[in-house]
């Protein structure tokens, strides 16, 4: 019985001795299978940390070439931000001559259209006064017409000095005569000088070659420093119309003169 | 209904002229004119204006009374005024504007800063 009892212990403790080396079997494979599982867990991960460089780098580079074609199109707007301002200021500087252009333009139909709006003499030589004090900025100046028969110039008109105290002169001779013969504008290169037997410009005053007479400026205002070529525009104007304008009206009042004395003979006869 | 009336007070026809010719290029203009003091002041006492622009040299009135008549009436104490002249001495400058004016141009006159300084008066930005 007692052998019986202890080959029954035996096999137990060699049953438990199995259980015990199963157990230990069986926690080797969960380590091991844990470790397995790491591995595989760190090689996913490797594997994905590496398509993650491959994703970073294609986008690296598609940003570069993106950040390259921003670039090219920022120079490109740049440029043509460079081109639109050149062109504004191109504009603002157009703009402006034209706006100047324009003045001037304004001025020179307002001459002539004044110089033009009468057949009075008197009327006539005030406008010229008019024009060559508000449009030119003259002081002291005179007009002066030519005697056909004695060939003597003579102020009829002046401003800022009695008009007798204007010298005459003969035609051709000192530099108001001068200029009258030739039919060019004098225009002396000190602006500042005050003689009065020479003035600073003489504008010859003709039509069709013919000569009328001239303006001769002796001062110019204070504040006027020096001639623009507006100024030179009115001189070339009043060289031309302002010679036409007291042409016309010395016609004019010949012509009237005339009728008149027509008129009074026609009275005479038919009364 | 113009949005702004300018009376311009200047014995020469042919300044006024040119002063009409600058002026009309603002928008919304009524531009009156005076052939000399007397004039002007018969012109800007019996009516609006909201800029007068006064010679100096004028005859019955010159432009400095006038603009001491208009600074003495209350109503016109505010009304821009504009002189152009041909006295360029500092002293004459003074006066003027000694006695109301608000801006002082020498002439000749150019038509674009007769404009611009009329554009800042109206406040025409």
């Amino acid at each position: 019985m007692s052998d019986k009892r202890e080959g029954l212990f035996a096999r137990a403790d060699e049953v438990l001795a199995l259980f015990r080396q199963g157990a230990e079997f069986t926690h080797e494979l969960l380590r091991e299978n844990e470790r397995l599982r790491r591995e595989v867990a760190a090689h996913q991960d490797a594997q994905l940390a590496a398509s993650d460089d491959r994703q970073w780098e294609k986008l690296r580079r598609e940003l570069l070439t993106r950040i390259q074609s921003l670039e090219g199109e920022k120079e490109d707007a740049l440029e043509r931000l460079r081109a639109v301002e050149a062109e504004n200021r191109h504009f603002a500087e157009r703009y402006l001559e034209i706006e100047e252009e324009n003045n001037n333009l304004a001025s020179l139909y307002v001459a002539s259209y004044q110089l033009h709006s009468t057949l009075d003499l008197s009327e006539v030589l005030q406008i010229i006064v008019e024009i060559v004090i508000n449009l030119i900025g003259a002081e002291v100046f005179a007009i002066y017409v030519l005697d056909e028969k004695t060939h003597a110039l003579s102020a009829v008109a002046a401003e800022g000095r009695d008009v007798r105290e204007f010298p005459v002169f003969e035609l051709g001779v000192g530099p108001v005569g001068r200029a009258v013969d030739t039919g060019e504008t004098a225009c002396a290169e000190d602006l500042r000088s005050d003689d009065r037997h020479r003035p600073i410009v003489v504008i010859p005053l003709r039509v069709q070659e013919q000569p009328i007479g001239a303006i001769a400026i002796q001062k110019l205002l204070q504040q006027k420093e020096s001639f623009t070529a507006l100024d030179h525009e009115l001189f070339t104007l009043l060289a031309g119309h302002a010679a036409t304008a007291i042409f016309a009206a010395r016609l004019y009042s010949q012509s009237e003169r005339k009728r008149n004395t027509i008129q009074g003979f026609i009275d005479l006869l038919t009364k | 209904m113009a949005r702004h009336r300018i009376l311009i007070t200047e014995d020469s026809p042919t300044m006024r002229q040119l002063l009409v010719f600058a002026l009309k290029r603002l928008k919304d203009v009524e531009i009156v004119e005076a052939s000399d003091g007397m004039d002007g002041l018969r012109k800007v006492t019996s009516d609006h204006f909201d800029l007068a622009l006064i010679d100096i040299n004028m005859p019955v009135m010159d432009g400095l009374k006038l603009i001491s008549l208009i600074r003495g009436e209350e109503s016109l104490k505010e009304m821009p005024i504009i002189v152009i002249t041909t006295e360029g001495a500092k002293e004459d400058r003074e006066r003027a504007l000694s006695l109301g004016a608000d801006e002082y141009l020498t002439k000749p006159i150019q038509a674009n800063r007769v404009l611009q300084v009329a554009k800042s008066l109206l406040k025409l930005g």
